[in-house]
């Protein structure tokens, strides 16, 4: 119990790790090294490495944005593997819906509830 | 003076990123969200009926629910200022960038301005989320398709 | 043989005959050149409710400051030139029309505060105006969320990153009297691009426009470093000052002195706001406010201002383009 605790820490710290290294050494902006860690996860995926890496970590895997690709995928692989094809299109949201809906949910009501500033 | 040798002379004098302090903190403030993550998680396993597998839907909803707090009240940037990728990674980082771009464009109206912008940061990261799950899960499919592997 | 290009000299020795100068609240509380502004204010909007309406309301009442120190109202003046970082100047734009004074809009980004005193120092001169308006401001949040991210948004800015300021100076320019500021020459800037594409890093960019002016205007006019009091660059930061010296000091100039940057000032010694200010607002706040009282009081005689602009905007440097930068030298004495 207490280990995931600990494993959590540094699972999730060292992918943030991997991203300031994009951002420092490779001169990335926030936004491309965003994207670049949602495909890595999106492609772990599909060796099957992210779900064992969740197993481990717990939110240390979850919680950084690589389990957004993962979890697509994984929504996607799923319902391919019951329909087929067609299944790649269909289960894609599947899993992820909770993170997409509440950013949405939550911004439009942090938009109706406060007023940007310019503070330091 | 030509291009090589001022942008030579502007990397001599323009002071490089702390890699290392920034890859501390970044671990520190990363992991500790990861960490604050996982106790919401136990919460939702321990109270409700989740397990550690479904408990990870809601944890992420709480997650973005407190950075928008953050982000509202003014905290998240500065947490950004020191923690860098240590902020903008974890799960918190997007709903922050969701969420400061609908408060900024309110001034726009909400259809135009909150509509419009709330995905002009963080739309790309959904966009190459879903291109990369697309391209990967049809590899596989044809792949198992074809013998190659299995599920 | 001297090159002469985009050499000004004012014979007429038109003047400065007041100043009006305004800051926002954070300015206001942290930086040392407040002290020298005519009014501050509490909120960030001034009130208003949009932050490109407080950015109007800031220039307006600079005008109106600068004109009221001189007994005189908008309909005396014949022309107001000003201008700003927002999409097609609209913050100057409604200003303007609240004053009602025939208006040219002015732009080369953070260096408006010299090119607007530099055409109304030419239109002085040409004798087709008695009382001219001139300045520049700039406000943190519209010009943030313009350029780079929501106000809100999180992302580590490096050491190079400068604050845009939330501020406005104007100056009032009227044909020769005793007793003020004499605008005697100017020279208006080249467009420099020595390929940096670093928008949070405009300092660099604008230092080679810096120097390059300062030497076409030290070479054009016949004058030496030891000739000023104060040679004052406008929003270079900390860092493209350090590149602004280094420059210099490569060329043979004595640069141990005399020299200061009004954006590596503006916010005194918080390291939170990383290499300084910047702003079209920045080199026309400090100019207008400490330069010019210092020049009243006759702690400065004879002082040259070099304001720097970055002349990019989003789009450009998205698609990949430099950062073209300009700087404009304005020379003003007091005798």
């Amino acid at each position: 119990m207490l280990s995931i605790f600990i494993t959590s820490f540094i699972v999730g710290g060292l992918i943030c790790v991997i991203g300031q290294l994009m951002m420092d050494v490779g001169k990335l902006t926030p936004a491309h090294t965003l994207c670049t860690l949602v495909v890595a996860g999106s492609i772990l995926d599909g060796f099957g490495l992210y779900e064992p890496l969740i197993d481990f970590a717990g939110t240390g895997a979850t919680i950084p944005i690589t389990s957004f690709g993962n979890a697509l995928t994984h929504g996607a692989l799923a319902e391919a593997e019951k329909h087929g094809i067609i299944g790649v299109l269909t289960g894609m949201f599947e899993v992820t819906s909770s993170g997409i809906s509440a950013a949405i949910i939550f911004g439009f009501v942090a938009s109706l509830v406060f007023k940007s500033k310019g503070t330091i | 003076m030509d291009e090589k040798k001022y942008q030579q002379l502007e990397q001599q004098i323009t002071p490089k990123p702390r890699y290392l302090k920034n890859c501390i903190l970044a671990f520190v403030v990363g992991g500790f969200i990861c960490f604050i993550g996982q106790f919401v998680a136990l919460f939702y396993i321990s109270f409700f009926d989740f397990t550690e597998r479904t408990a990870s839907n809601p944890t992420v909803a709480t997650m973005i629910f407190i950075s928008m707090l953050l982000t509202g009240f003014g905290y998240y940037k500065k947490i950004a200022q020191v923690g860098g990728a240590g902020s903008a990674v974890p799960i918190t980082g997007f709903g922050n960038a969701m969420i400061s771009a609908a408060i900024e464009h309110r001034s726009e109206g909400y259809v135009l301005g909150v509509g419009g912008n709330m995905f002009k940061l963080a739309g790309s990261v959904i966009l190459y989320g879903v291109f990369s799950a697309f391209v990967v899960a049809l590899i596989k499919t044809i792949l198992v398709g074809l013998g190659v592997v299995s599920w | 043989m001297v090159n002469k290009r985009g050499l000004l000299t004012f014979a007429s020795n038109p003047v400065i005959a007041s100043t009006g100068v305004t800051v926002g609240p954070l300015e206001t509380k942290k930086s040392p050149f407040s002290k020298y502004a005519d009014k501050n204010y509490d909120d960030e909007r001034c009130g208003l409710k949009t932050n490109e309406q407080g950015h109007a309301k800031m220039m307006e009442d600079a005008c109106m400051i600068a004109l009221s120190k001189l007994d005189k109202t908008p309909t005396d003046a014949e022309f107001v030139l000003m201008g700003d970082l927002v999409n097609e100047m609209t913050p100057s734009n409604f200003a303007a029309s609240t004053i009602g004074v025939p208006y040219l809009g002015m732009f080369s980004a953070c260096a408006t505060s010299v090119s607007s005193l530099l055409m109304a120092a030419l239109l002085t001169e040409s004798g087709m105006a008695e009382l001219v308006v001139a300045g520049s401001s700039s406000q943190h949040n519209a010009i943030e969320r313009q350029f780079r991210y929501p106000l809100q948004y999180g992302s580590q800015k490096g050491a190079t990153a400068q604050w845009t300021v939330s501020a406005a100076g104007v100056a009032t320019i009227i044909p020769h009297i005793e007793g003020a500021p004499i605008i005697t020459c100017g020279t208006i800037g080249i467009v420099t691009d020595l390929g940096l594409t670093d928008p949070l890093n405009m300092g660099a960019a604008m230092a080679p426009a810096a120097a390059d002016t300062f030497k076409r205007h030290l070479e054009g006019h016949g004058s030496t470093v030891e000739d000023y009091d104060l040679i004052m660059t406008g929003d270079l930061g900390k860092i493209g000052f350090e590149l602004f010296k280094t420059l210099l000091d490569r060329w043979e100039y004595d640069v141990s002195s005399t020299f200061r940057d009004a954006g590596a000032e503006y916010y005194g010694k918080h390291p939170e706001f990383l290499a300084g200010a910047s702003g079209s607002g920045c080199s026309a706040s400090a100019y207008f406010s400490e330069v010019y009282d210092k020049l009243l009081s006759g702690t400065y005689k004879r002082v040259l201002l070099i304001a720097t602009g970055s002349l990019m905007s989003p789009l450009s440097y998205q698609q990949g383009d430099t950062i073209p930068c300009i700087a404009h030298a304005v020379e003003i004495q007091m005798k």
